[in-house]
């Protein structure tokens, strides 16, 4: 992974930095001692690591400011930090920049059922928000599989999406409001308790900017009222094309489930040895869940399952209980784990319109027999956004090979009309592949946005853009 | 002024590149927004169609120039609709022309519904537009998630032209519902009816609509309740709701499919409105504030929609101005004025490094001034 040269005179600074640094927040903020701060040197993609000049942890916007102003003074390059879950190295720090980390920003500012939204500090994790409405009957709607660890800083960063975003959209369709700071300092209040911003929607530019437009220190999220309740029903198939077909059926029928999740047989084979969730042995399986009352939820499940009879399912599984519910879950829900199991792996998050997907997926088939790799595949089918698994052995010296059937994958992807990156983010990991979905004029556009909100090219550095696109405006910067 | 009309997105590129004058962009015109621009009419019109519809996918991909007709009758035929329901200007504006798919999109215009599934900006997929330098700039896509690059299609919705023009959109479409009840109750104040809604969005029932007119067509106050689905599941959360809000008020079911259309359709297009004279406000704000930033302002007559967080306020011609935009924003929200005389400025002020970061990117995407000048600036001084 290129990234751009160190540059030994902010290096040299070091020093100077971190006294100003500890002037303006607690002493213990202050990360600086090279053990310490490899802690932070990579987020959830290991494979890449390089641990930060030093690392801030503030408490409240204010500091927040403050360092930013400093490190902006000073001319250092600044990584903000969630939680550290990027899958795409949204976090991946450089050798000569400050990392601030958001883990000490965890309060509830402000929680208003009635008037259904809660004020939060970036630092919370997405799980903990939900948990802070749930007794009032409320839940905050993205999902992201690592809900438990992830901050909501992160998830605005990346825009992140979940299991259940069919039905209730993304990070970007539920937020109201950031209180940001620029990387001069400064700090703008964007959009608020009511809906729609006044002016140009700069809370929708934000969101998914990958932390390169400011460091998000508080946010206002919609919450919405929990479901009566929620049942999903299994369906199983004797081929992936088929099982396509049949999510775009039950689109096609004016249902809306929340989630239709997909996996294919080496997924169920994996699954089943890890977590034994009684899976059909089938070349594809969906899980469609709905929600409502119980006589709704029994209403849509007949009519889905009425769709997929007419696909000659290997077997059809309805659960009638909170543990057949649970049961169905399972697998689903362990399949990362289980496909870890059985070595290292790639995870892709590419996008394809849905009447795509059997094409897509016998093509990814193909493309793994040509590099000798297998390949598993569990997604969110409903919304066609695909998590192809590429199993590698690391030892073997296979990562590059798995490297670079991954970029065909997603070049496959954005040939069918869809993208590199439905909800993880470009990051480093994705990074030299913009130039197969966007024209030099169109990442022009968004280097603009860039130029406005940080004329110095100091935040989040070499994310996102190819470095030899943005290669003229970092230099000018300096 | 000859109204320039490109059939083409090359067309229009060529336009704008080599334009020395300010343009004035529209679809169908029929929503004059914002301060009034002058330049040389452009019109999208002539970039007109439907270039793909995938029902199974739920996605669509029309030219700016679309007639919204078009588009919701392609729609209809396949038992889907735009969710985020577009209110129709025409009435309250008194313009005419047909209403294009792209004006819907710059100007960002959501309806009733906009509060359980989200506004027109959450239902548009991607962009192709022409920047104020003549590139043809393309950004999302037409897939349901897509976090590549930054989302200019957000900052495109509602930005009236001034940073690019649309020529292509991808649009996010649902399913249309079998049946649709409303809530009905008289008589409530807007404290009682705000605090109403709020309890029925507040619960599990996924009401799709709440208002409240404080004159109704029989003269005194009514709240209205939406509730859209099948007809079985619609007729239980009716019976749910009309138990969970009795302390509230006692509201009746309406289920007539023409009456209960009609009284969406009104509360949309604001139709009390059309044919009383003033000045017409809309503000966004925070649900619970409303009913008291209403009351600060006098001689005023509301119509909330949202559950309260949109309140559409009819005043005197050319008063209030100074004290809806106080009262607005000591709450933290927002005042466009909608009809009335906008050369002084429709939108609300922003904070000074807001509008500087706003400044900024018009700047980038239009350095000439050419598109749209001013429209969403505050004007010449009143």
């Amino acid at each position: 992974m290129d990234m751009p040269d160190v540059r030994p005179e902010v290096l040299a600074r070091k020093e100077a930095l971190v006294s100003r640094l500890q002037a303006v927040v607690p002493p213990d903020a202050v990360i600086h001692d090279p053990a310490e701060t490899r802690v932070y040197e990579c987020d959830a993609l290991t494979a890449y690591t390089c641990p930060p000049m030093a690392v801030v942890l503030p408490t409240s916007t204010q500091e927040v400011s403050d360092v930013l102003r400093i490190c902006s003074d000073m001319g250092v390059p600044v990584v903000p930090r969630g939680a550290g879950t990027s899958l795409a190295g949204g976090a991946l720090p450089t050798a000569d920049c400050v990392v601030i980390g958001v883990a000490r920003m965890t309060e509830v500012l402000e929680s208003d059922p009635g008037n259904r939204f809660i004020r939060v500090q970036a630092g919370r994790t997405n799980l903990a928000v939900s948990g802070a409405v749930e007794e009032d009957g409320f839940f905050y709607a993205p999902d992201p599989s690592s809900q438990l660890a992830c901050a909501i800083a992160g998830n605005i960063a990346m825009n992140s999406g979940g299991a259940h975003c069919l039905k209730y959209g993304v990070t970007t369709n539920n937020l109201l409001g950031v209180t940001m700071v620029l990387m001069d300092g400064t700090v703008v209040e964007l959009g608020g308790a009511h809906a729609d911003a006044a002016g140009l929607d700069l809370l929708g530019l934000v969101c998914g900017s990958e932390g390169q437009l400011g460091v998000v220190t508080e946010a206002c999220l919609r919450i919405l009222p929990k479901p009566e309740g929620a049942r999903p029903v299994l369906l199983a198939f004797d081929s992936s094309e088929v099982a396509g077909a049949c999510v775009s059926d039950i689109i096609r029928a004016g249902v809306l489930p929340v989630a239709i999740e997909f996996m294919d047989r080496p997924c169920i084979r994996a699954t089943e040895a890890f977590a034994g969730a009684g899976y059909p042995d089938c070349e594809a399986l969906l899980i469609v869940e709905v929600e409502g009352s119980e006589a709704e939820i029994d209403e849509q499940l007949s009519r889905i399952t009425a769709i997929a009879q007419r696909h000659d399912p290997v077997e059809m599984r309805e659960s009638r209980s909170a543990e057949e519910s649970a049961r169905i879950w399972l697998g689903r829900k362990s399949a990362f784990g289980a496909v870890g199991q059985l070595g290292d792996y790639i995870c892709l998050d590419g996008t394809i319109p849905v009447g795509e997907l059997p094409h897509v997926l016998k093509r990814i088939g193909e493309l793994g027999r040509d590099y000798g790799l297998s390949v598993a595949n569990v997604f969110h089918a409903g919304d066609g956004n695909m998590h192809p698994l590429i199993l590698f052995d690391a030892n073997a010296g296979q990562l590059e090979t798995a490297e670079a059937l991954g970029a065909d994958i997603l070049r496959l992807c954005v040939e069918v009309g869809g993208c590199l990156t439905g909800e993880h983010g470009v990051g480093v990991e994705k990074r030299d592949l913009m130039g197969h979905q966007f024209t030099p004029a169109d990442l022009e556009a968004q280097m603009a946005v860039k130029d406005v909100f940080d004329p110095g090219w100091l935040l989040n550095p070499a994310k996102v853009f190819p470095l030899d696109a943005s290669a003229s405006r970092r230099m000018a910067a300096e | 002024m000859k109204t320039l009309k490109p059939e083409s997105e090359a067309e229009l590129a060529e336009i704008v590149r080599t334009a020395d004058e300010p343009l004035r962009i529209q679809g169908g015109g029929t929503r004059p927004i914002g301060v009034p621009v002058n330049g040389a009419p452009l019109s999208t019109t002539g970039l007109s169609g439907i270039e793909l519809y995938e029902p199974g996918a739920l996605t669509m991909v029309a030219k700016a120039g679309t007639p919204l007709a078009q588009v919701e009758a392609a729609l209809a035929q396949a038992g889907q609709r735009l969710a985020f329901e577009p209110m129709d200007h025409r009435g309250l504006l008194g313009t005419v022309g047909e209403p294009t798919i792209g004006g819907v999109f710059a100007a960002n215009v959501s309806g009733p519904r906009r509060i359980q599934g989200g506004g027109a900006r959450d239902f548009l997929l991607g962009v192709r537009f022409v920047d104020g330098r003549g590139e043809v700039i393309r950004n999302g896509g037409r897939v349901m998630k897509n976090v590549t690059g930054y989302d200019l299609v957000k900052l495109m919705a509602g930005s009236y032209g001034t940073l690019g023009v649309l020529t292509e959109l991808a649009l996010k479409v649902m399913p249309a519902t079998q049946a649709t009840a409303v809530l009905l109750c008289e008589g409530l104040t807007d404290e009682e009816a705000v605090a109403a809604l709020c309890r029925a969005l507040g619960s599990p029932f996924e009401v799709t609509g709440a208002a409240h007119l404080q004159r109704g067509t029989g003269g005194g106050p009514v709240t209205m309740i939406r509730l859209e689905g099948s007809e079985s599941s619609v007729a239980y959360r009716a019976g749910e709701l009309q138990a969970l809000l009795a302390h509230h008020g006692e509201f009746g079911v309406e289920t007539d499919p023409a009456r209960t259309a009609a009284c969406w359709r009104d509360i949309r297009d604001v139709a009390p409105f059309h044919d009383r004279s003033g000045d017409v406000w809309r503000l966004s704000v925070k649900p619970t504030d409303a009913p008291g930033i209403v009351a600060r302002i006098e001689g005023a007559e509301a119509i909330y929609d949202w559950g309260g967080g949109l309140i559409w306020l009819l005043v005197p011609q050319g008063r209030q101005a100074d004290t809806i935009r106080q009262a607005v924003a000591g709450h933290g929200g927002h005042a466009t004025l909608i009809r009335g005389s906008r050369a002084g400025g429709a939108f609300q002020p922003l904070a000074p490094p807001v509008a500087a970061l706003q400044e900024g990117l018009r700047r980038r995407f239009d350095p000439r001034g050419l598109l749209n000048p001013g429209l969403m600036g505050q004007g010449a001084a009143s």
